[in-house]
C-alpha cells in the first residue's frame, strides 16, 4: 500500500560532539537553500529543517522512507562538505510514532540538553515558519507542527519542567560562583548575540553583576544591547582589549573561527595579573579557542561542558518529565489517528473511483447499441451509479470507523488489496 | 598525663571522624561535632602542655615528643580561630586528620630525659619558638587549603565537576583564604627568625652561625618570601600560588623535622626550629 510516512533523521549533543555539530549546522541562509534542495529530492514530499547549537534535524514525510533518508544524508555530505561516514554513526532515524514523539520530546525540552530550557520550542517556531515560506510543508507537516507546540505549551503548564531556571545560563552561573565566589560587581562581556546568551547576561544582572559591555560586528546591534543592560557598547575591534578588563565573557558569534586564541590571551593574562577569567562559549561553531582552558586561571566553558554541570541538578525535574512523557505518549497516538484517518479519505476516493471507471465503461459498452431508446439513458445511468453508492455504503462505513481505530491499518490493507488498488 | 593524651588524641579523632561524615552528607551537625570535638581536644591538649609548662616552669619544647605535641596544638589553636574567622568549614578535613596524625606521633615517641637547661626559661628563646610554631601552622594550613584549590580547580578545568564541586567553597575564597594564612605565617616566621637572632647573640655572640637548621630556616623564609613577592607584583594566583603553598610546607617539614634527623647542628638536642 502507498503510505507517506513521517520520518527524522539528525543528530543531537548526545550523539555528537561539538566539533562535528558545529561542522553541520545550517546557518539561517543556509537553511532556506537547505529546504529547497531538500524538497526537490525525489521521494520527499514535505521538509522540516531544525538546526540549533546542539542539534540538526531533519523532519521529512516521504513516499519511500528508504531513498529519502539516503537522499537526505547524502544532501548533508554535500551541502557541508564532508563525507557521510564522518557523521553517519552520530545519526539517528525515526520513524512514524518515533519521529513524531521525537519532535514532540524535542519540542517540549525533555530532549534538550538542559532539560526544561525555553528557547528550544521557539527555535523549532522559526523554523516552521521557514518552512512555510518555503512551502515546503504540507498537510501532514502542518497539522503536525500545530500539534507539537500545543504539546510544548500543555507540557510546560501541566508540568513542572520549565518552572526551574534550568538552563545554559543557569549551570554557567553555578560554575561562576565557584570560581568567584560571589558574582557581584564582576564585569561581564557580552560578544555577539542571540537567545540564550541574552538570557544568561540577564541571569548575571539578577546576580548582581557589575558593568556590562557588548560586542558586536553590527555597532549599531550592540548599543541596542547595551541599552538593554544598561551597559555599554564597543567596538568588535576593541575586544581583546576589552577581554582584559572584565572577569566573565559570553560569547554566541557567528564567526567561523576562534574570536579569541591563546596567543592573544597569553598576553592578557600577564596585564590582568592573572584574575580569573570565565568564558562561556555558547556559539557554535565556537569561537573561544579550547585551548586557552589550558593557560593557569581561565576557564573556557563550551556549550557541552556546561552540559556536566547541569547533571547534577535535574535529578528532581526527572519526575517532572515522567509526567511530560506521559502527556506525549496521548498526544503521539492522537496523532497517529490523525495520521491514518488520512489514509482512508484517499483509499475510499480510489475505491469509488475504480467503482465509477467500471461502471462508466460498462455503460458506454450497453449504450452503444442502440437496442435502447435514448430517453431510457439517463435512467440507466442513474440506475449505475447509484449502484456504485449503495456497494460502496457500507464498505466505506466500516473503513471510516474501524480503519483508524487503534492503530489498525489492517481494513485498509484488506481493501486496498481487494480492489487492487496499489497495482 | 598519658590518659589526658589519649583523650586528646582520641577527641581530635573523633572530630576527623566528624569533618568527614560532615563531607559526605553535607549536614551542619556533622561539622558543629567536628568543630566542638576538636575545640574538647585543644582544651585537653591545653591542659596537657600547661601542666607540664607549669610543674617543670620551662616552655614544653626540649624533646620531639614535646615539640611534636606543641607543633599539633598550634596548627589545633590556628585552626580554630581560622574556622571562627572563615567560613571554610570543609577544612577540618585536613586540619582534624592532620592534628590527629601528629598527636599519634606524640603517644608513640619516647619521652627522652630531658636535661636541666637554663634556655627554656629566656623570653627570646620563648618568643622564637612560640612564633615559629604559630607560622608553622599557619603554613600547613595554607598547604591544606592549597590541596582543596587543586583539587577544586581540578574538577572545574577537567569540566567534570563531581563529588567536590558542590561541597568545596569557590576558587577565590580558596585563594584568599590561602594567601591569608601565607601572610600570616610569613608574618611569624619572620617574628620568629628575628628573635631567634636575638637569641643568638646572647648566646653564642652572633646572629647567625651557619648551623643547618638556620639555613633551612632561611630557605623556607626566603622561599615564602619569593612566593609572597611574585603574587604583589607579578599576581601570582590560583593554582601556581597553590602549588606553591604545598612545596612550602614540605620545605617546612624538611626544615622542621628532616634537619634533625638527616642534618647535625646545635638545634638538634631539641629538635624545635
Amino acid at each position: 500500500m502507498i503510505m507517506s510516512e513521517i520520518v527524522l533523521i539528525g543528530l543531537n549533543h548526545k550523539t555528537a560532539p561539538v566539533e562535528l555539530r558545529e561542522c553541520i549546522a545550517f546557518s539561517e541562509d543556509e537553511t532556506a537553500t537547505a529546504l529547497e534542495a531538500l524538497k526537490n529530492a525525489p521521494d520527499i514530499l514535505e521538509v522540516l529543517l531544525l538546526s540549533t547549537c546542539n542539534r540538526v534535524e531533519v523532519l521529512l514525510v516521504a513516499d519511500k522512507e528508504a531513498t529519502a533518508v539516503e537522499s537526505a544524508k547524502h544532501f548533508i555530505a554535500r551541502f557541508n562538505q564532508i563525507p557521510i561516514s564522518r557523521f553517519e554513526d552520530s545519526l539517528y532515524v525515526h520513524r512514524g510514532d518515533d519521529a513524531v514523539r521525537h519532535i514532540f520530546r524535542v519540542a517540549a525540552s525533555l530532549d534538550s540538553m538542559v532539560l526544561g530550557e525555553p528557547q528550544i520550542l521557539g527555535q523549532i517556531k522559526e523554523a516552521y515558519r521557514k518552512a512555510t515560506l518555503e512551502k515546503t510543508s504540507g498537510v501532514v507537516l502542518n497539522r503536525l507542527l500545530h500539534r507539537t507546540f500545543f504539546v510544548a505549551k500543555r507540557i510546560r503548564t501541566e508540568t513542572g519542567i520549565g518552572d526551574h531556571a534550568v538552563s545554559i545560563s543557569y549551570a554557567a552561573i553555578e560554575l561562576g560562583r565557584k570560581i568567584f565566589g560571589s558574582l557581584e560587581n564582576k564585569h561581564v562581556l557580552l560578544v555577539g548575540a542571540g537567545e540564550m546568551a541574552e538570557l544568561a547576561v540577564e541571569h548575571l544582572i539578577r546576580n548582581r553583576v557589575g558593568d556590562i559591555a557588548v560586542a558586536n560586528r553590527t555597532f549599531e546591534r550592540a548599543v541596542e544591547l547595551a541599552e538593554r543592560f544598561e551597559g555599554s557598547a564597543i567596538k568588535f575591534e576593541e575586544l581583546v582589549h576589552t577581554v582584559a578588563d572584565v572577569d566573565i565573557v559570553i560569547s554566541s558569534t557567528g564567526s567561523p573561527d576562534f574570536i579569541l586564541t591563546r596567543q592573544q590571551l597569553k598576553g592578557l593574562m600577564r596585564k590582568r595579573r592573572n584574575r580569573p577569567l570565565f568564558f562561556i562559549d555558547i556559539a557554535v561553531p565556537r569561537d573561544i579557542d579550547p585551548e586557552i582552558n589550558r593557560l593557569a586561571n581561565t576557564y573556557v566553558y563550551d556549550i557541552d561542558d556546561l552540559k556536566g554541570v547541569i547533571e547534577e541538578n535535574i535529578e528532581d525535574r526527572q519526575r517532572e518529565a515522567v509526567k511530560g512523557e506521559r502527556i506525549i505518549d496521548e498526544a503521539v497516538i492522537k496523532f497517529r489517528q490523525w495520521f491514518e484517518s488520512l489514509e482512508i479519505v484517499p483509499t475510499i476516493k480510489a475505491i469509488r473511483s475504480k467503482l465509477e471507471a467500471i461502471a462508466e465503461t460498462e455503460l458506454k459498452k450497453t449504450l452503444q447499441g442502440e437496442s435502447l431508446p435514448p430517453s431510457a439513458h439517463e435512467t440507466v445511468r442513474r440506475m449505475a451509479h447509484s449502484m456504485v453508492n449503495k456497494i460502496l455504503h457500507d464498505p466505506t462505513a466500516v473503513l471510516k470507523r474501524d480503519g483508524c481505530q487503534k492503530g489498525q491499518t489492517h481494513y485498509l490493507d484488506v481493501a486496498r488489496k481487494l480492489f487492487r488498488l496499489d497495482e | 598525663m598519658e590518659l589526658l593524651i589519649i583523650i586528646t588524641v582520641l577527641l581530635y579523632m573523633l572530630s576527623a571522624a566528624g569533618y568527614f561524615a560532615f563531607l559526605f552528607y553535607q549536614k551542619e551537625i556533622l561539622y558543629r561535632a567536628g568543630f566542638l570535638l576538636i575545640l574538647a581536644g585543644f582544651i585537653c591538649h591545653t591542659l596537657t602542655i600547661g601542666t607540664t609548662f607549669f610543674t617543670s616552669g620551662q616552655f614544653p619544647a626540649r624533646n620531639l615528643h614535646e615539640t611534636l605535641s606543641v607543633a599539633g596544638w598550634a596548627i589545633a589553636g590556628f585552626f580554630l580561630v581560622f574556622q571562627s574567622r572563615f567560613k571554610l568549614k570543609v577544612l577540618g578535613i585536613y586540619a582534624a586528620p592532620l592534628i590527629s596524625l601528629v598527636m599519634v606521633a606524640v603517644s608513640a615517641v619516647p619521652k627522652t630525659p630531658i636535661e636541666p637547661q637554663g634556655i627554656f626559661k629566656s623570653f627570646w628563646l620563648i618568643s622564637h619558638v612560640s612564633a615559629v610554631f604559630v607560622g608553622n601552622a599557619a603554613f600547613a594550613m595554607a598547604c591544606g587549603i592549597g590541596i582543596l584549590y587543586l583539587i577544586q580547580e581540578h574538577g572545574i578545568k577537567a569540566k567534570n565537576p563531581g563529588f567536590f564541586f558542590k561541597r568545596l567553597p569557590s576558587l577565590d575564597m580558596l585563594d584568599a583564604t590561602g594567601y591569608t594564612c601565607i601572610i600570616v605565617g610569613f608574618t611569624f616566621l619572620t617574628f620568629g627568625l628575628i628573635t631567634g637572632f636575638v637569641y643568638a647573640k646572647t648566646v653564642w655572640g652572633r646572629f647567625w652561625s651557619w648551623d643547618p637548621k638556620e639555613v633551612w630556616s632561611g630557605i623556607t623564609w626566603l622561599f615564602y618570601a619569593a612566593l609572597l613577592h611574585e603574587r604583589l607584583t607579578v599576581g601570582w594566583r590560583g593554582r601556581r600560588a597553590a602549588v606553591m603553598a604545598i612545596i612550602g610546607f614540605a620545605i617546612l617539614l624538611f626544615t622542621f623535622l628532616g634537619v634533625n634527623f638527616l642534618l647535625k647542628g646545635h638545634h638538634g638536642g631539641f629538635t624545635g626550629v
